[in-house]
C-alpha cells in the first residue's frame, strides 16, 4: 500500500502545471468567453501531445490506456492541473465521450473519433440528462453526443445559454441522428457520468488549492491596520478551514481513482465529488471574502476562478445528487 | 499509487476472528464510572493475553512490532467489532509515545508493560486553572531536592484521573524562566502522599475527569522524563501524537458512520432529504479520514504542523456525526444509551489536545505561513 503519487505520475502533473503557468490561462480564458477560441484550441493540441485525452482512450486506438479503460490516477492528475490553471474547454466531456464511445463497441464510431480525440484534433462535448443536460461549448466541438436513456443521438444544439462562469457557454440541445440504441447506450453512458464526474472532482480540488495559495499570498501582502491582514485571527481561521476541507478532498479523488474497474466505482466517484464540490466552493467563498471588493470584479484573474467553482459545483451532479447516489449505495 | 491491502488481510482475519470470540455481548458499563472503570481495566487484560494491546509496540514491551498500517487495520477491526472504548488510551497513545522518543530503557522497561497490561492505568495531568490553551503559562510547580523534585500546585481537566493510578505532564521546575523555558516532564503516582484528587462530574454528570491538589509531593529522579528545563519539547512530542492519527483512529470513525447508516435504514424518514445528506455526509467524510490515514503513513516527510489539520477535521466530523444519530432518533434522542453516550464524548473533542482555534493559529501559521500577530 502506497497512498501517494508516484514519481511518474508526479512528474506528470508537474510538466502540466509548467506547460500552463507558462500559457498565461486568465487571458485565454477571456478570449474563449469572447468566442475567441484559437489561443484555447491551440492549448488543446499541446495539453492533447502532453497525454491528457490519450490516458482515456485504449492503446489500439491510438491512446495509452489499456484495454480495462482510462488510467484513472494520470486522469485526476491532469484534471487537477487542468482546474488549478481554470483552463477552459469541455475537458470533462470530451474525456467521457472517449468512455462512452470506446465502451458502446460500435466500431465505426470508435474508429472515426477515438485516434482524434486521442491527439488533441477533435473536440467533443456531450449532454447526460438528466445531471448534465446541457452541451458546454457545443459551438467549438467537432462531435456534440446526447445520451439519453437507451439512445445515443448527434446533439443539435440550441442557443447557448450564458453561464456564471464566462468561459462555460451551455447549449440546449434536442436529439439529431440516433447513432446507437439499446441497453448498451445506457450502460456507455453510465461508465462516462462516472468518469466525467471523477474528472470534475479532480477540476475542483485543483481549483480550490489555487484560490487557497492565492488567498494566502494576498493575506500576506495586503495591509490595512497598520499589518498585513493575514495576522488577523478572523483571516487566518477562514484559510484553515479553507485547508482542511481540501486536503479530505483529495485522498477521496485518489481513493476514487484506484476504484476504477470496482463495484464501488459510482459511490466513490460521488463521495469524492460531492467533498470536492463543497471543499472548491468553500475555498472560493473565503477567496472572495480574503480579497474583499477586488475578488468581486469581473477583470481579477482570482474571480474566474471564483465563478468557475461556482459552476462546477453543480455542473456534473450536484453534492446533494451525488449523496443521494452514496446512500443508495449503501442501502444495497 | 495503489491501495493494495492484501498484505494485512491475514493480520486483520487474526483480529477479527479474536474479536468476534471476545468483544462482550452486551456493552460494558460506562468507563467514566467506578464499576465501568474496573471492567474496562479487566478487558485490558484480556486484550493483551491475545497481544492485541499495543500491537505497534516492540515485542520485548507486549506488542507485535505492527507496521502503520497493521495498526490502522487492527482500528478498524477493533470498533467494527464494537468493542469497548479504551481505558488506557492516554498511556498508550500519549505517554508511550513520548517514553519512545525520550524515555530511558529504565523507564521504559518499568512503566511499559504494566501499561500494555491495563495494570497501570495513566491520567494526564497538563491543564491548570490558569492554563489551558495557553499552557505555557502553567504555575505548578517542581522543586529540587537531594534525590528528586517536590510537586506543589494544581492541575484541572485531568482525563480517567478520578479512577486511574498514575498521572504524567510538565511542572515549573525554574520560577525564574519564562514560559516555554525551565518545565520539568514527571510522572508520578496518584495515590501519592500529598495529592489530593477530586473527581469532576462531566457536563453528563459522571466523573470523567479530576481536579489534582500536589502538596510537598516527592518524585524520585527516575520519574523525569527527559532532560530536567527541557519539558516543553518532551511535551510538544506528546502533542503532535495527539493531533496525529494516534488519538482518533479513523476505524473509530468508520465504525461509527456504518452504524449511523444503519440507524437511518431502520429509522430514516426517506423523504426527508436534508437528514440523508448529513448521514451521507458523515459516512463520506469517515472515509475520507481513512483515506488521509493511508496518506499519512505512505508519506516519508514529517508531518509537523499538518496534524492540526486532523485534529480539526476528526474532532468537527465526530460532533456532526453524533448530532445527526441524535436527530435521526428524534423525540428518542436525549434518552441515555450509545449514541448518547458518543454524542457527550464527542463535544469534548473541539476543545481538549488544543482547541480548535489554537489549532487554526497553528495550521495559519506553519502550514500556510501567514504571520504571527504582532510579528511587524
Amino acid at each position: 500500500m502506497r497512498f501517494v503519487l508516484d514519481a511518474e505520475q508526479r512528474l506528470f502533473g508537474e510538466t502540466l502545471g509548467k506547460l500552463l503557468t507558462e500559457a498565461a490561462v486568465p487571458g485565454m480564458v477571456r478570449d474563449w468567453a469572447a468566442g475567441r477560441r484559437e489561443g484555447g484550441l491551440a492549448l488543446w493540441r499541446t495539453l492533447a501531445e502532453a497525454g491528457v485525452f490519450a490516458i482515456a482512450v485504449p492503446q489500439s486506438a491510438g491512446g495509452a490506456a489499456g484495454d480495462a479503460g482510462p488510467l484513472p490516477v494520470e486522469l485526476v492528475t491532469a484534471f487537477h492541473e487542468l482546474g488549478r490553471h481554470g483552463v477552459p474547454g469541455p475537458y470533462a466531456e470530451t474525456v467521457a465521450a472517449a468512455v462512452l464511445l470506446d465502451r458502446l463497441g460500435e466500431q465505426a464510431l470508435a474508429s472515426r473519433w477515438l485516434p482524434p480525440i486521442a491527439e488533441g484534433t477533435a473536440v467533443v462535448t456531450l449532454a447526460l440528462p438528466p445531471a448534465v443536460p446541457y452541451a458546454l461549448d457545443a459551438d467549438a466541438a467537432d462531435l456534440a453526443l446526447l445520451a439519453d436513456g437507451e439512445r445515443l443521438c448527434a446533439a443539435v444544439p440550441g442557443e447557448a445559454r450564458a453561464s456564471l462562469d464566462p468561459a462555460r457557454r451551455l447549449f440546449p440541445v434536442r436529439p439529431g441522428e440516433v447513432l446507437a440504441e439499446g441497453p448498451h447506450v445506457a450502460a456507455a453512458a453510465a461508465e462516462a457520468y462516472d468518469m466525467g464526474v471523477l474528472a470534475c472532482a479532480a477540476q475542483l480540488v485543483g481549483t480550490g488549492r489555487r484560490l487557497l495559495e492565492v488567498s494566502v499570498d494576498y493575506a500576506k501582502a495586503r495591509r490595512q491596520f497598520g499589518r498585513p491582514i493575514g495576522e488577523f485571527q478572523a483571516v487566518k481561521h477562514h484559510l484553515a478551514d479553507a485547508l482542511v476541507g481540501l486536503e479530505y478532498a483529495r485522498p477521496l479523488v485518489h481513493g476514487a481513482a484506484l476504484a476504477y474497474g470496482t463495484p464501488d466505482f459510482t459511490r466513490d466517484v460521488s463521495s469524492a465529488k460531492a467533498a470536492a464540490s463543497e471543499a472548491a466552493y468553500a475555498a472560493a467563498k473565503i477567496a472572495l471574502q480574503v480579497h474583499g471588493a477586488i475578488a468581486y470584479t469581473d477583470e481579477y484573474d482570482a474571480s474566474l476562478l471564483i465563478r468557475r467553482a461556482r459552476a462546477l459545483h453543480t455542473a456534473w451532479g450536484s453534492p446533494s445528487d451525488h449523496r443521494a447516489r452514496v446512500m443508495a449505495s449503501l442501502a444495497r | 499509487m495503489d491501495l493494495d491491502l492484501s498484505p494485512v488481510e491475514p493480520f486483520r482475519a487474526e483480529v477479527r476472528a479474536w474479536l468476534r470470540a471476545h468483544v462482550p455481548a452486551t456493552p460494558l458499563p460506562s468507563l467514566e464510572t467506578e464499576e465501568g472503570f474496573a471492567a474496562h481495566r479487566a478487558w485490558e487484560r484480556e486484550l493483551h493475553a491475545a497481544r492485541l494491546s499495543v500491537v505497534s509496540w516492540p515485542e520485548e514491551y507486549g506488542g507485535r512490532n505492527a507496521s502503520p498500517l497493521e495498526w490502522l487495520v487492527f482500528e478498524e477491526e477493533y470498533y467494527a467489532a464494537g468493542a469497548p472504548g479504551r481505558v488506557s488510551q492516554n498511556g498508550i497513545n500519549l505517554l508511550a509515545p513520548t517514553l519512545f522518543q525520550h524515555g530511558t530503557p529504565e523507564q521504559l522497561a518499568r512503566v511499559l508493560p504494566s501499561m500494555a497490561s491495563g495494570e497501570v492505568i495513566w491520567a494526564q495531568a497538563w491543564s491548570e486553572p490558569g492554563a489551558g490553551s495557553d499552557l505555557a503559562s502553567l504555575r505548578a510547580t517542581a522543586t529540587r531536592i537531594d534525590g528528586g523534585w517536590l510537586l506543589n500546585g494544581q492541575k484541572t481537566w485531568s482525563s480517567r484521573a478520578a479512577f486511574a493510578d498514575w498521572g504524567f505532564g510538565p511542572f515549573r521546575s525554574d520560577p525564574q524562566a519564562e514560559r516555554h523555558r525551565g518545565l520539568t516532564y514527571l510522572m508520578f503516582p496518584l495515590d501519592a502522599e500529598g495529592i489530593t484528587r477530586r473527581p469532576i462530574g462531566r457536563i453528563d454528570g459522571k466523573p470523567a475527569f479530576a481536579e489534582l491538589f500536589f502538596d510537598d509531593v516527592f518524585v524520585p529522579d527516575r520519574d523525569v522524563i527527559g532532560e530536567p528545563g527541557a519539558g516543553w519539547r518532551v511535551a510538544m512530542s506528546t502533542t503532535g501524537n495527539e493531533r496525529g492519527l494516534t488519538l482518533r483512529s479513523p476505524g473509530r470513525f468508520l465504525a461509527a458512520a456504518d452504524r449511523l447508516v444503519e440507524l437511518w435504514r431502520e429509522r430514516g424518514d426517506p423523504a426527508d432529504t436534508a437528514l440523508r445528506d448529513r448521514v451521507a455526509d458523515a459516512w463520506i467524510k469517515a472515509r475520507a479520514y481513512r483515506l488521509k490515514g493511508f496518506e499519512t503513513i505512505s508519506r516519508t516527510e514529517d508531518v509537523g504542523a499538518e496534524s492540526s489539520v486532523n485534529k480539526i477535521f476528526w474532532s468537527e466530523l465526530d460532533v456532526a456525526l453524533h448530532e445527526t444519530a441524535l436527530d435521526l432518533l428524534g423525540p428518542d434522542g436525549e434518552l441515555a444509551g450509545e449514541w448518547l453516550e458518543g454524542y457527550v464524548f464527542s463535544l469534548a473533542g473541539p476543545i481538549y489536545a488544543g482547541t480548535n482555534e489554537i489549532q487554526h493559529n497553528v495550521i495559519a501559521e506553519r502550514v500556510l505561513g501567514l504571520p504571527k500577530a504582532g510579528s511587524r
